[in-house]
């Protein structure tokens, strides 16, 4: 149940997107297409989970033992861009048609604010569990997937629609992203 | 006059928030209140400063091949200067800031001066150009943050100016895109008309 829980208001109530501004960039950068919404979402699930496992045994077993919590952000950020690197390689030499898929995302999310800000997040929230960590930052990456993949359905149907010339573009997709987050705050109160 | 040019480059034509939309996270989270906004908003000018700086400084000893990494790093490092700093002298920032004072090191704008402007100019420009740039970004995310406030809680700095309960929509997550979208909107509409 205490999963079940979590869970829940990872995806939907605390969405990483529409109520905690994380990951913004690629939210109104890749959301053109359902397609490419499609593609960014598994690869932040693959890599945020592999990050977040990562950085939090480096913060249980390093950080934390010998005291050295001031260089968090710095190891972190070092780590992530490192690790994305690796998965990079690593993808391309055993599974190319899977490098075709993610490929093209995965530099984009060493600069993706997500990422790092989960890793952080979840250190506060989780501070000696590595599973828990690993669980709650699954379900965040789920809930980016969906409201990404909502959004550029949107974006989609509002390619066919006339829009005022200074609406266009950013404009008239921050607007909708307001009223999808809106949407979302319907799911306040579930847990 | 070209010295001029690359400092106020960043406050209207390049504005790098509201015209190149970059660093649209912080924007978004800390626009609830004006004091939260400038309190970022000097935080990252801060870090551009001294990231441009140095940046600039080492261009010629970091390896092509390696200076995204170098850059992050010597950005990571004056971001982590900052959050300890914000910490001790001013708890009450920290605090209402949270997470997003360390994730000043993703912010695109940070990096991506780094990579445009301080990895081809000299010391002195690009100083300029970091100061130009966080002057830019801290305007644009405290008119954001005025709105928010005044119609969300009916306060400046705190101060009541419009004795109502508040739109509270305005404080949350959808009011920080909706004013978002309109304040670029409204950006695009000033600079066609000027042309």
């Amino acid at each position: 149940m205490y999963y079940i829980l979590m869970i829940i208001g990872a995806v939907l109530v605390n969405n990483i997107i529409l109520a905690q501004f994380l990951g913004i960039c690629p939210f109104l950068g890749v959301s053109n297409k359902i397609s490419t919404a499609v593609g960014m979402g598994a690869a932040v699930v693959f890599v945020m989970t592999l990050a977040t496992m990562v950085t939090s045994i480096i913060n249980i077993y390093l950080l934390i033992p010998f005291n050295i919590l001031f260089l968090q952000t710095i190891v972190f950020i070092l780590v992530i861009a490192a690790l994305v690197q690796m998965v990079e390689i690593i993808l391309k030499k055993i599974s190319p048609p899977l490098y075709q898929a993610l490929g093209i995302f995965l530099p984009l999310i060493t600069t993706n604010c997500a990422v790092l800000g989960v890793a952080i997040l979840v250190t506060q929230k989780f501070p000696t569990s590595i599973f828990d960590s690993v669980i709650y930052t699954i379900s965040i990456a789920v809930g980016f997937t969906l409201a990404i993949v909502i959004f550029a359905g949107i974006r989609e149907q509002m390619d066919t629609v006339d829009i005022p010339k200074g609406m266009q573009g950013v404009p008239i997709a921050l607007i909708t992203a307001g009223i999808l987050s809106l949407a979302f705050m319907g799911f306040a109160g579930l847990v | 006059m070209n010295k001029i040019k690359i400092l106020t480059n960043g406050f209207i034509k390049e504005n790098p928030t509201l015209v190149l939309v970059l660093g649209t996270c912080p924007s978004l989270a800390v626009t609830t209140s004006i004091f939260n906004a400038l309190g970022m908003g000097m935080a990252t000018t801060f870090v551009l400063l001294m990231s441009n700086a140095l940046i600039s400084l080492l261009k010629n000893v970091i390896p092509d091949k390696v200076r995204i990494p170098s850059y992050i790093l010597v950005i990571a490092t004056f971001v982590s200067i900052v959050d300890l700093v914000i910490q001790g002298f001013v708890p009450a920032l920290s605090a209402s800031l949270g997470i997003f004072i360390p994730l000043i090191v993703v912010n695109c704008i940070v990096l991506g001066r780094a990579e445009a402007f301080a990895s081809k100019n000299t010391v002195f420009d690009s100083m300029l150009d970091g100061i130009g740039m966080g002057i830019g970004f801290t305007i644009a995310i405290t008119i954001i943050a005025f709105f928010r406030e005044l119609l969300g809680s009916g306060t400046l700095f705190g101060q009541t100016i419009i004795p109502f309960d508040g739109i509270l929509i305005f404080v949350l997550a959808p009011g920080a895109f909706i004013v978002f979208g309109f304040t670029i909107a409204a950006v695009r509409w000033l600079q066609n008309r000027n042309k």
